[in-house]
Formats: C-alpha cells, structure tokens, sequence
C-alpha cells in the first residue's frame, strides 16, 4: 500500500452532518468490482452542485466534513471511491466507525480535530475555494489555510501502518503460533464449538 | 476480581495477543457471509492466502436474490454473478451454504439466530453492519468492512481497539401498542445518530429483560443507526429456551456446561459503564421517521418538526435539507399523510413475530397500496404460512414474497420510484435507499401494516385489531 507522509493539497468543504456511506456510494454499484472504478461513483446521486462537481475542488485531496461522517453501511467501496478519486485524507469531527477502521485499511488518513477546528477550515475552504491545507502524519499536526495549526491524535499502531504502508494480515500471520494455542484452549473450554 | 460488564467477560475470553497502540488481536469465533464477500475472496486470491478456518464460516445469498419467481434463476446477470460467485467461492473453500434452493436461505443476520450459530459469550463477524442484531444473544458481534473480512478469513482473528461501553436502560413498563421497533427509534431519537459512535451498547432494564428474542434483535439490530458498532444483551432463559435444540446449538451432550458458562456472562452488579443513559418506557409510542437520519423520528401523533426553531446551523440546515427531499413541509402532522407503498421486511422485523404483528392489522382488511411481504428466510416463511399468515396477506391483497434483503435496500430490483413515499419496517430512511429518490419513513410492522390498508400513515392504537 502507498506509504503516507505528508500532504499538502487542495481540500474540499463537506458541511453536511451524518453523510452516510449510502450517499458516498449508492447500493447499486457495490456489483461491480473494485477494478472497474470506482471513483465514477463517488456520489454519484448528488446534484451538478455538489460541492466536489465544482471546479475549485476537482483536484482535491483532503475532505474537511460534519460530524459522523461515513455512518450506516459497512460498505468498503466508500472508501475505495473516496481514494480512487485520488483523496488521501479525511479531516472532521467524528466518524462512522467502520467507515474509519476501513479508511486505515485502504492508506486514507482519517484525522479527528474538534467540532470547532474543522468548522474553521471549513469556513476558510468556502471563503477561498481552492485553497490548500496541509497534513502532517509525523509530526500529528494538519495546517488551515490560514496557518493556524491543529494538533490531532492518532493509535500508533494505525500511524505506523500508514507510515510504511503495510497490510496488517501479514503482520498477523506472525502471530500464528498465539492464535492455534488460543483455539487448543476453546476446543477444551467450549467443546460443543467447532 | 472487580465486577465487570457483559462486554467486558466476551471481549476478555477472545483476546489473542496484545499489540503496539492498544490495538488488541480477537478471536472470532463465527464469521457469516453474503454476497458482498466476494471482494474479499478476491483479495484472498490476490495474496494467495487461504481461508484457515471453513468451519467457522456460514455463507448465504440475501442481497441480490429474487423474492419472486426465484425457479426461473436470476434474471439480471450482475445479479446472477453475485451469487454464483458466493457459491463458487464457499464451495472452492469447504464453507457451509445456505443456497438459494434450500430452505434455510434468507437474510444473513435472521439465519444466524433461527440456525443456532448466534451464541451467548461468541465473538461474531459479518461484512454488514447489522451484524450488531446478533447481540440479542449476549454475542459480541458486529460489522466489518471488506479489508477486515479477508483478515478475518486468513486468520480468524480482527485487530481491535477496545471501545467504549454504554448501558441503556429502558425501565417501566411497555406501554400497549408500543413495538420493539419503538423501542428502538426511540432510543435513537435519544442520543442521536452518532450518539453511540465508539461505543459498545449494552441494552438493559425491565422492558428489555421482558422482550421476545425476535424483539431484542430488532432492538439490537438498529445499535449501528445510533452509531455503535455492537450492541448488545444479557442471556437469561429466554435466550436458553430459544436456542436449545436448534441444529448449530450446543448439542445435549455438551447442555447443561454451555448453559452453566452462559450464565456467568450478565454484566456483575457494580460493573462501570463510561456512560449510561435510561429511557423511560411510559415515554415510549409507536414512532414514525420524518428525515432521512434514523434519528429523525417522532411519536405517530407528531408533527414535522421546523427547522426554523432549531439554533444550531448545521443541523437547521440539514434538517431544511431532509425535509426538501422527503417532500414535507414543518408542522403537517404525520398522522395521515399518504403514502404510496409498504414494505414489511428486512433483517430489523421480518421474523414470525413481526409477520403476525403485520397480518393482525390487515385480517379482514384490504390493502390500498401496494405492499410486499418479504420474510426473513425461507423457514420463517414456512412457520408463517404453517400458521396460515400467507392467506391473510394474500386475501388482504398484499404480495407474499420469498426471503431476502429485497427493498430493504433494493439491490435485487426491488424498488421504490422517485418521489414514491414508503411506509417501511426496514432500518434505513437515508436518502436513495429504497431507490433513487424514494422517501422512507421508518416504522414497526404493525404500523406499516396500517398503512398498507389505510393508505396513510396511521397510529395502530386507533385500529380494532
Ligand atoms: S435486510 Fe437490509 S439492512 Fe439487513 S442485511 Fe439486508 S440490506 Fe442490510
């Protein structure tokens, strides 16, 4: 998977709250696979004026967006469209939380800044569209338009995975031998299980 | 040891190893599948990896399936493919499948239940986020997106982050008329769609000790339209006595133990929760959706709301944005606004319980919209027509359908039009859900039966039953 460092980019506004992964990618596109791409569908059912169908964020790479983004269905092609359309991260209040476990998977950085701080940068991608924030993933930090700085956390554990663009299965396998001791212990405790 | 929750003792058992950030390796002991697992098994593929353990994987199709005139095959071909490749897919792996001829089919997260593979103390996976239904059993189940499912077949095992744990309780007494469903909307009315982001729920009190097991999953089913992954409640008898005997229980020999560790699993007294939140039940009425948020619902004997008296921006400005695409303007009372279709279904209330509620209101009564029945397997619909539901719903005028997710979600071509207004028993009122365009108010089966032959949504307490 692509590493992830820093990235100063372009971002786009989204100030809708509780955008679900059904409006980020309508039902009946989930037939297809992901190789038949599926940024097309980014979206797809919102209008010309959709935020991201504007010229000055064609080029976006970050989303700054409401609260609860991404909630209700699981479905990773929400992600696979919001990075095939080439965003790299996402930067808002709160998130659905699979919809965030899934943005990790896939090497999209999904930071969480205060309700307060990303209605901010919000205000200032609508009042100069086009303008650039920047993401620090060392150093924690993502930069408004206007410099001002805001720290975030992040579980070292996902940062590393982004860091070195590692798939988490393969770091899994080495486990194996913690994983067969642990099912030599349910077959005794629960033998009625298989 | 300090007392501890239900979540605490299920999320302890299953721990593996600890790793780096306080992400922890679980043990997952079942995994469903339906069709959207093939992205996974692509993956699979992709890495040469195979599936470690087959036996501790059930597969159905319920998505893209036909509820109708299923003999003659899928006539869509992406359709079809879907689900000829979930077959080839489980038959190429050893994995246990309820196809599309065998009568125990239907939706993934009604057969887990009615098969006995939802278990008390289990960790549960399924690629859908409704996967939170099985925790009805005292389960800790939940949904995972397509990267997690191809992990969780490598390796049957999910690196998680411990969340963090919410009880609510709902005390008193349930008033008449009032539906698990109810129960539900209400609840989510109450904290808000994100309002359990983060958390684990675990659903307590005296009205939910007193549910049927179909009510607690209809309860727990809805936990992730509150935003929590997992919900869940305590086993007690009614949970024994609902799984004793069914094919993928705990079989006699092994009883009387299963029992005796299922019992050591409610939430000790004096447990801490991070955040606790009770309901009253003499609050509780049947409710109906306005928005397009599961959040957006108010009793059948309210109003719209108006976004003019909401402070907040963001939330004016969405609620002005739900009420746009539902067509309602602020105050028109929701009791008797027309309605152009019903659908009874899906994983949240297409169990017996819920078709009886249905074929309550409708005996003797004559739908005057179009309505569809669609239950939740294939047994389900076998116990129903035992009972002879099947004729009240047919003489009543509504279509009895064979089982599936249908408009639920609509993949299968069960569709609503553009601007057609849905009196629905599914989970989901999000914009485009039931087609693009369609308006779903969200209900509880007996209400949505009310609708379907009254034309308009209607208080199911007004109606000699
Ligand atoms: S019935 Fe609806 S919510 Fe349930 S699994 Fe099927 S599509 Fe998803």
């Amino acid at each position: 998977m692509e590493r992830f460092s820093t990235l100063t980019a372009v971002a786009a506004p989204l100030d809708v709250p509780n955008v679900d992964t059904d409006q980020i990618i309508p039902a009946r596109f989930l037939r297809y696979p992901r190789s038949a791409g599926y940024e097309r569908f980014l979206f797809h059912d919102q209008g010309p004026d959709f935020v991201l169908r504007q010229p000055a964020y064609r080029e976006a790479k970050i989303l700054v967006v409401a609260d609860n983004f991404g909630c209700g269905s699981s479905r990773e092609g929400a992600v696979w469209a919001i990075k095939g359309a080439g965003v790299r991260a996402l930067v808002g209040p709160s998130f659905g939380d699979i919809f965030f476990e899934n943005c990790f998977k896939n090497g999209v950085l999904a930071v969480v800044l205060p309700r307060e701080a990303a209605a901010d940068i919000r205000r200032q991608l609508h009042d100069r569209p086009g303008a650039l924030v920047t993401i620090d993933l060392g150093g924690q930090a993502v930069t408004a338009p206007d410099g001002t700085v805001h720290r975030f956390e992040i579980d070292p554990y996902r940062k590393t995975m982004l860091e070195e663009g590692l798939d988490d299965i393969g770091l899994t396998e080495r486990h194996e031998a913690a994983i067969a001791a642990y099912e030599r212990r349910r077959r005794e405790e629960t033998p009625w299980l298989p | 040891m300090a007392p501890r929750t239900l979540f605490e003792k299920v999320w302890a058992r299953h721990v593996v190893a600890e790793g780096p950030g306080g992400q922890t390796l679980l043990y997952i002991d079942r995994h469903l599948i339906h069709e959207g697992g093939f992205h996974a098994f692509e993956a699979l593929r992709q890495s040469g990896r195979r599936v470690r353990r087959p036996d501790a994987v059930f597969a159905t199709p319920d998505h893209y399936v036909p509820t109708a005139g299923r003999a003659a095959g899928i006539a869509d071909p992406e359709a079809r493919v879907r689900v000829e490749s979930l077959r080839a897919d489980t038959r190429a792996a050893g994995i246990t499948l309820f196809d599309l001829d065998d009568p125990r089919q239907g939706i993934v997260h009604v057969i887990g239940p009615e098969q006995g593979i939802t278990q008390p103390g289990l960790t549960i996976v399924c690629g859908d986020s409704h996967t939170s239904t099985h925790g009805a059993f005292g389960a800790l189940a939940f949904g995972i997106g397509a990267s997690e499912v191809a992990h969780v077949l490598a390796t049957q095992t999910l690196w998680q982050r411990k969340p963090k744990v919410m009880r609510i309780r709902v005390e008193g007494e349930r008033p008449p008329g009032v539906a698990a469903k109810d129960v539900i909307l209400g609840i989510i009315a109450a904290i808000g769609a994100g309002g359990g982001t983060g958390y684990a729920v675990e659903y307590a009190g005296s009205v939910i000790r007193g549910l049927s097991m179909e009510e607690r999953m209809t309860v727990c089913n809805m936990s992730i339209e509150a935003g929590a992954r997992a919900g869940m409640i305590a086993p007690d008898e009614t949970t024994f006595a609902y799984l004793k005997g069914r094919p993928f229980a705990p079989p006699a020999e092994h009883w009387e133990r299963a029992v005796a560790f299922w019992r050591t699993l409610p939430t000790d007294e004096g447990a801490v929760f991070d955040r606790e939140v009770v309901v009253e039940a003499r609050d509780l009425a049947p409710r109906v959706t306005w928005g397009t948020s599961p959040q957006d619902s108010v009793p059948i004997t309210g109003r719209v709301p108006d976004p003019a008296a909401v402070e907040d921006p963001v939330r004016r400005a969405s609620m002005e944005r739900a009420l746009a695409y539902m067509g309602l303007a602020p105050g028109t009372p929701m009791a008797g606004l027309e309605v152009d279709r019903v659908f009874i279904g899906s994983c949240t209330n297409s169990r017996l319980e819920d078709l009886r509620a249905a074929a309550a209101v409708v005996k003797g009564r004559r739908a005057v919209v179009p309505a569809l029945v669609v239950p939740g397997s294939g047994l389900v619909k076998r116990a129903a027509e035992a009972e002879g539901l099947h004729e009240v719903f047919l003489a009543a005028g509504l279509e009895w359908r064979d089982s599936g997710c249908s408009m639920c979600v609509g993949m299968n071509g069960d569709l609503a039009r553009a601007g057609e207004r849905v009196a629905s028993t599914s989970n989901r009122n999000f914009e485009g859900r039931q087609g693009k365009g369609a308006r779903t108010h969200l209900m509880s089966p007996a209400m949505a039966a009310a609708a379907a032959v009254t034309g308009r949504l209607t208080d199911v307490r007004e109606m000699r039953i």
